[in-house]
């Protein structure tokens, strides 16, 4: 099947060379990094963790987010979504890559990875991530191999591929519950230690995730002959909507929580963000871009008529993914360490190389969605081969 | 079999060039010379174990010692050939005999092309002055 | 592809998951100290329990015998000197003001002698430690026999967690290689790699060869006492039992080992050396 991949118009190889352009400027600054150690990034001994883990916090909901077409296609038979379920499982095999790139990047020893294993550690959040992490992994290359190796065939999927989709539905909600609990248990970072760390990743996953879906789903229309179906759309515009909801529905409890009863342990970090302390205010400005995002977001979302409107649709699905992005890819990891538990404001903000491995590793993401995705539209046909 | 001719050469070809280290150096090269160890400066005449037995497993001796003195708390070592107690330490036992590591444990390592990385950390005891 | 290879494929592809799965549960079931590891680890009732008391009294505002303590320990250590680097330096011990030290306490008009004085801060190697429990490869843990957190720096895979978990600030990361910022490391104590974390041992090496912590050599007048908690006789349970002290950060239910005693310095009696009581534990040989 893979052999689809390699064939392609002019379109395609020159969006394929560009990202592997970006992938090669990341890999050398990695190289440089692995030379030089981490000192080259912005992190210091009170932020030790940036911009790679925010990165990896954030995709591990939208790899999460598969779950939102798995579980009422497969649980509810919502026929709908049946030509879309393939590109959400493909999708979260990027995600999830992508989240495993970001994480050994971030190492100081990224030989020693294998150590997880060797010397598992039941009490450390991060290993069940890394078992979480990789078991999902596996489970979305199997499913998306049998069931597109079934359909080139013409073969309906064989029976015992059922219950290892019903299993990644639970799985799902796991890897980003762990990834949750990697900051919620956490009694030396005040900012993380709430209750509702979990429900907010779900809630976040669930609206950041379909919104990418929906956008790729959109793209892949263009370039090809491939329809999700309005109903499909629809369905998804919905899950985002409520999803968003909810997630600003906890950043707003969380809130009252912290002003209302002024610990200033808990308010710090929240007025660092968004007010900036003892002069350092890099965040400030991201944070209420996010928050306007938000509620344009909300206003086109929650309003049917442009919900049901794709070109309002598209703009309110990229206003979630931003909003979502800075909440989450930028702000709550490096705010839980300012001010430092010896109350120091530290600055950080990520270097120029720091941003090219990110960037690298975004577009080796977005490599593997294009190559997985070029494999199943022309298993089912919606591709025909460009002559020459 | 189609192409036969092509084939046949191309997999002839490929072995040739898969094997050529093995087939150029014993037509070339003259025998590379063993590399010779220097003794210990300070005339010691005994190692922790006997010199056939270090030569096969100083490396699994150090893993050892390091899993012992880091992991277990132990440091003292007895010998199984000489019953003699050592402080499980590279740079204070072993390199307190070995003192010159260039002439000493790079001989081998560089050698053999092998990179231990026990020196990133263990630090070489000063040359006496 | 035919029947028999995709079956073929199937077993290997089960045997695999199934090896991989099984080593790593005898790994976790086999690897010693883990059953003994709970959440909420009691102290244990045998072995020793070693402990710090810093007593503030003995310290003056100028910080020169703290900026002994601190030498001693960076230079038994082969601790590298960054300079005005903060962003990457490394310390296992140093010195904060006290109220920035104790901020949750919110003093307000406080007492003078101890306004701004320098006060020395380390790993409190606490009893119930976060960071041994977020460690993913138990390169970080709490010996049970003695209560110190060691490092096993040939294990650590540089995801600082560990230092994440840390409501003290007690540990620090190697950004960079250490080495060029070593005048002349020595070959006592190996220095470490970039991409590694490192904190206080507690000295287990020296108190492995039966001396006591570098800072605690560095006084001359008991201004740091180190001892065995457990042991009723010692020197810093008597400390204790005779003077106020308290810990950073407690109702976090880390249980730190580091004890400040925090007295009005005018307490402070000259006292002749004490009459040695035969069998006590007088000097604390630990």
């Amino acid at each position: 099947m893979f052999e689809k991949a390699l064939s392609g118009g002019r379109r395609y190889w020159a969006w394929i060379v560009s990202l592997l352009v970006v992938i090669g400027v990341g890999a050398a600054c990695w190289y440089w990094q692995l030379s030089e150690g981490l000192a080259i990034t912005g992190l210091s001994r009170d932020v030790v963790w940036g911009f790679y883990i925010a990165q990896f916090t954030f995709l591990v909901g939208v790899a999460a987010s598969a779950v939102m077409v798995v579980l009422p296609y497969y649980l509810h038979d919502y026929r709908a979504f049946g030509k879309i379920t393939i590109l959400g499982e493909l999708l979260a095999i990027a995600a999830v890559i992508m989240c495993m790139l970001f994480i050994f990047v971030d190492m100081g020893m990224p030989a020693r990875i294998l150590n997880i294993f060797l010397h598992p550690t039941p009490s450390s959040m991060m290993f069940w991530d890394a078992v979480a992490l990789g078991g999902y992994l596996v489970l979305n290359i199997v499913i998306s191999r049998v069931t597109l190796g079934a359909e080139r065939r013409g073969d309906p999927p064989p029976h015992w591929i059922k219950p290892i989709i019903i299993l990644s539905i639970p799985w799902a909600i796991s890897i980003h519950t762990v990834t949750a609990f990697l900051y919620a248990g956490l009694a030396a970072r005040p900012f993380w230690l709430t209750a509702i760390m979990a429900p907010r990743f779900l809630a976040s996953a669930f609206a950041s995730g379909p919104a990418l879906l929906i956008l790729l789903a959109l793209v892949v229309r263009k370039v090809s002959d491939f329809d999700p179906g309005r109903q499909a759309i629809r369905a998804l515009a919905t899950i985002v909507t409520y999803a968003m909801v909810a997630n600003v529905f906890f950043v707003a409890v969380e809130l009252f929580t912290a002003l209302y009863s002024g610990i200033p342990e808990h308010v710090s970090h929240f007025a660092y963000l968004f007010m900036g302390l003892d002069g350092e205010a890099t965040l400030a400005p991201w944070m209420w871009t996010s928050a306007v995002l938000a509620v344009v977001a909300l206003v086109l979302l929650l309003n049917p008529g442009s919900r049901s409107s794709e070109a309002s649709l598209v703009v309110a699905c990229v206003a979630v993914f931003a909003s979502l992005w800075i909440d989450k890819g930028l702000a709550m990891v490096v705010a839980g360490f300012v001010p430092s538990p010896l109350g120091r404001v530290v600055h950080y903000s990520p270097t120029t190389p720091e941003l090219a491995i990110g960037l690298g590793i975004w577009a080796a993401g977005l490599l593997v969605v294009t190559v997985l995705f070029k494999i199943a539209l022309e298993v089912r046909g919606h591709l025909r081969p460009r002559s020459r | 079999m189609h192409d036969a001719a092509k084939i046949v050469g191309g997999l002839v070809l490929f072995a040739a060039v898969m094997t050529s280290p093995f087939w150029y150096n014993a037509l070339t090269a003259a025998p590379a010379a063993a590399p010779a160890l220097d003794p210990p400066p300070n005339g010691s005449k005994e190692c922790v174990e006997p010199r056939a037995y270090m030569r096969a497993n100083h490396m699994d001796l150090l893993n050892e010692w390091r899993d012992l003195v880091v992991r277990a708390g132990e440091r003292s070592y007895v010998s199984t050939a000489n019953g003699r107690a050592f402080d499980m330490s590279l740079s204070r036992t072993c390199l307190d005999c070995h003192s010159n590591k260039a002439d000493f444990c790079d001989r081998c390592h560089t050698f053999m092309a092998v990179d231990p990385p026990c020196w990133d950390c263990h630090v070489e005891p000063k040359e006496a002055p | 592809m035919d029947a028999s290879r995709r079956g073929f494929l199937k077993i290997a592809g089960l045997s695999l998951v199934g090896a991989a799965g099984g080593s790593t549960l005898v790994a976790a079931i086999g690897e010693p100290g883990m059953a003994a590891e709970s959440l909420t680890a009691d102290p244990p009732a045998s072995g020793r329990r070693l402990a710090m008391v810093i007593d503030l009294r003995k310290f003056g505002h100028d910080g020169e015998l703290v900026e002994r303590c601190i030498r001693a320990c960076h230079r038994a250590h082969n601790v590298p000197d960054f300079g005005a680097d903060r962003k990457n330096e490394i310390k296992w011990v140093w010195a904060e003001d006290f109220e920035l030290i104790f901020r949750d306490e919110e003093f307000r008009y406080l007492r003078r002698d101890l306004q701004g004085k320098p006060t020395l801060l380390l790993c409190n190697h606490c009893d119930n430690p976060p960071c041994t429990r977020v460690c993913p490869t138990k390169a970080t843990w709490r010996r049970p026999a003695d209560g110190i957190v060691m490092m096993d720096w040939h294990r650590c895979i540089g995801c600082r967690y560990c230092i994440v978990a840390c409501p003290y600030g007690s540990r620090s990361f190697n950004w960079a290689d250490p080495r060029p910022h070593l005048e002349s490391p020595h070959a006592d104590f190996p220095t470490r790699t970039r991409g590694v974390v490192e904190k206080c041992t507690f000295c287990e090496e020296r108190l492995a060869r039966g001396g006591q912590p570098a800072c605690v050599e560095a006084c001359a007048d008991d201004e740091i006492v180190f001892g065995d908690l457990n042991d009723p006789g010692s020197k810093v349970r008597r400390l204790l039992a005779e003077h106020l002290a308290i810990r950073r950060k407690p109702g976090l239910g880390t249980r730190p080992e580091v004890y400040y005693i925090v007295e009005d310095p005018r307490t402070l009696v000259e006292t002749a050396p004490a009459a040695v009581v035969p069998g006590a534990a007088e000097n604390d040989h630990v």
